[in-house]
């Protein structure tokens, strides 16, 4: 029964909107390259290595939901140099060209295993998947727009933290993502989150940690401060699983260490779990 | 005064601390210690007192005078047990029907191996939904520095209020300048570009009062401070617990300057 999913996979037609059929990505592990399509069908985990390589939030929700069920929401909004805050706007053009986003999250609707549900997915790429006024100002809606609808929200983040470049009003999107999660949460529905590599700063320290299920990939960096940073203002020798995945389930901080290959159906029977059905 | 010289002097030795503040607005006071889950973190002051006739309950950073408060107090950056501790408090307050005030004055949330271990992010990502559902009110008054995450884990305020030379960062502006510049140095730059003065506070919506300092006189300029939280309780207690915290969600709801079809939108 797994590998139905792969075989189903390596039938389909690609489902993302990837430009370049014949693009290739290094394994940043053993620096073997793959061509898209290769590491599309091994779901982005090196064929060599087994090492998990960072994914696009296009091709994570390809990945993830049922073919053909994403509808975008919000894809128009994006972020403004409002502090003119030096380097941001190029960096905002340079992220808008090679990434083809508007902004570092992607929101939208899916079907998975049938079920439907609200999602949320970083995108690294883009200025390291920071949270400014255009990421949280979607993940509001999106939460929102779940509430109002009765759906489940699924979210994938990963992230450098909060965009400084945006000053103060960047920290206050963590205040006000959390106050959406908290309204979708009264109103008795499911957010599931699923930490990706890397996870760190204001991001997990408001919408990453905020689930009622906390799902993380193998391995994924997942913490508040830096390595480095905590390294060098406290002199600590720290383990080589710090802030890992394993090490945040080992502490209590995740429910559930999910591999690639198992995270559609885990994630799909989860929802089922949260469906509320008729009593007949 | 420049960003930079407001958040060197407090940063200053010899600032009132939070304790210096908790003694002057609150009588009668009793503290109260512990998260009930780990450990008792002192950089996070708690307890029971009356500002002026009301009774609330208050929660203070606090970084200490002498070296060993400030070691002890891992100089005012709270471990994940101190914002844990600060929840029970709250959620206490709320089930008593007592006012929340948090004095906030942090350069962050501790940073180091064991609030990761402990889960210094979820820790901070607990507060943010929890005092978003408080059916009680919460004032925050940032006295001194008001660092990143560790600073609004306490701000998720139905009213913020910045004391003059206060500042309030997404992140240090020593931080961002060996990010952005890969030099500390430049944090007079960064502090400039970031925007982190009280006045920019109230610009963008973040804080409703400046408080004028006069340390010289610090408890008539506390007794000013009283009587504005007092105006400011007077004002939340007459809400219903739904429509205060209406007001406290779309408070933030409506911070973010973005773009959309082509407008920019405040």
């Amino acid at each position: 029964m797994k590998f139905d999913l792969f075989s189903k996979r390596a039938a389909q037609e690609p489902v993302n909107t990837v430009k370049e059929p014949t693009e290739t990505l290094v394994c940043p592990a053993c620096k073997n390259t793959y061509t898209k399509d290769v590491l599309r069908h091994s779901l982005f985990v090196c064929p060599a290595c087994g090492a998990y390589i960072r994914i696009s939030a296009r091709e994570r929700i390809a990945l993830l939901a049922d073919q053909d069920t994403f509808t975008e929401l919000n894809a128009d909004l994006t972020s403004v140099d409002f502090l003119s805050f030096p380097g941001y706007q190029e960096k905002l053009t340079k992220a808008k060209e090679t990434t083809g986003e508007n902004s570092a999250v992607i929101t939208g609707t899916i079907k998975l295993g049938g079920i439907p549900c609200a999602i949320y997915v970083l995108d690294s790429r883009f200025i390291m998947a920071s949270m400014g006024s255009a990421v949280g100002e979607k993940i509001t809606r999106l939460f929102e727009y779940a509430t109002q609808h009765h759906l489940p929200v699924i979210g994938i983040p990963c992230s450098g933290g909060a965009r400084m470049q945006e000053g103060i009003v960047s920290l206050m999107q963590m205040a006000k993502c959390s106050g959406a999660v908290r309204k979708h949460s009264d109103a008795g529905l499911l957010y599931m989150v699923l930490l990706t590599d890397p996870t760190t700063g204001g991001i997990t320290a408001s919408i990453a940690m905020e689930g009622d299920i906390t799902l993380a990939e193998p391995k994924a960096l997942v913490g508040f401060a830096g390595r480095r940073v905590i390294e060098q203002t406290t002199g600590a020798d720290l383990p080589p699983d710090f802030q890992t995945a394993e090490f945040l389930l080992k502490h209590g901080f995740v429910d559930l260490v999910l591999p690639r290959e198992k995270q559609r159906d885990t994630m799909t029977l989860i929802l089922r779990q949260h469906q509320k059905e008729a009593l007949s | 005064m420049t960003a930079y010289e407001k958040l060197k002097t407090v940063r200053a030795a010899g600032r009132p601390t939070g304790s210096d503040f908790v003694n002057a607005l609150f009588t009668d006071r009793v503290s109260l210690c512990g998260d009930r889950r780990y450990a008792e973190d002192s950089s996070i002051l708690g307890g029971i007192g009356y500002l002026g006739k009301q009774a609330v309950t208050y929660i203070a950073i606090d970084k200490g005078h002498t070296l060993d408060e400030r070691l002890q107090k891992h100089f005012g950056c709270p471990m994940p047990e101190g914002y844990r501790k600060a929840l029970r408090l709250m959620k206490q307050a709320e089930k008593f029907g007592r006012p929340v005030i948090c004095l906030v004055d942090t350069l962050g949330a501790f940073c180091g191996a064991d609030g990761e271990e402990r889960g210094q992010g979820q820790a901070i990502a607990e507060n943010l939904v929890e005092m978003m559902g408080l059916k009680t009110p919460i004032i925050s008054l940032v006295i001194g520095e008001g660092g990143s995450g560790g600073a609004l884990a306490l701000a998720v305020a139905d009213r913020v209020c910045m004391l003059e030379n206060a500042v309030y960062s997404v992140i240090s502006p020593d931080g961002c300048a060996s990010i952005i510049w890969k030099d500390a140095a430049k944090a007079q730059e960064a502090a400039d570009c970031l925007h982190i003065t009280a006045q920019d506070m109230v610009n963008f919506g973040v804080a409703e009062n400046i408080i004028p300092e006069d340390f010289t006189n610090f408890e008539n300029m506390c007794g000013n401070l009283k009587e504005l939280l007092c105006s400011h309780l007077r004002e939340l207690c007459t809400l219903s617990s739904s429509d205060l915290l209406a007001q406290r969600y779309q408070r933030f709801r409506r911070i973010g300057i973005y773009e959309e079809n082509g407008r920019t939108i405040k």
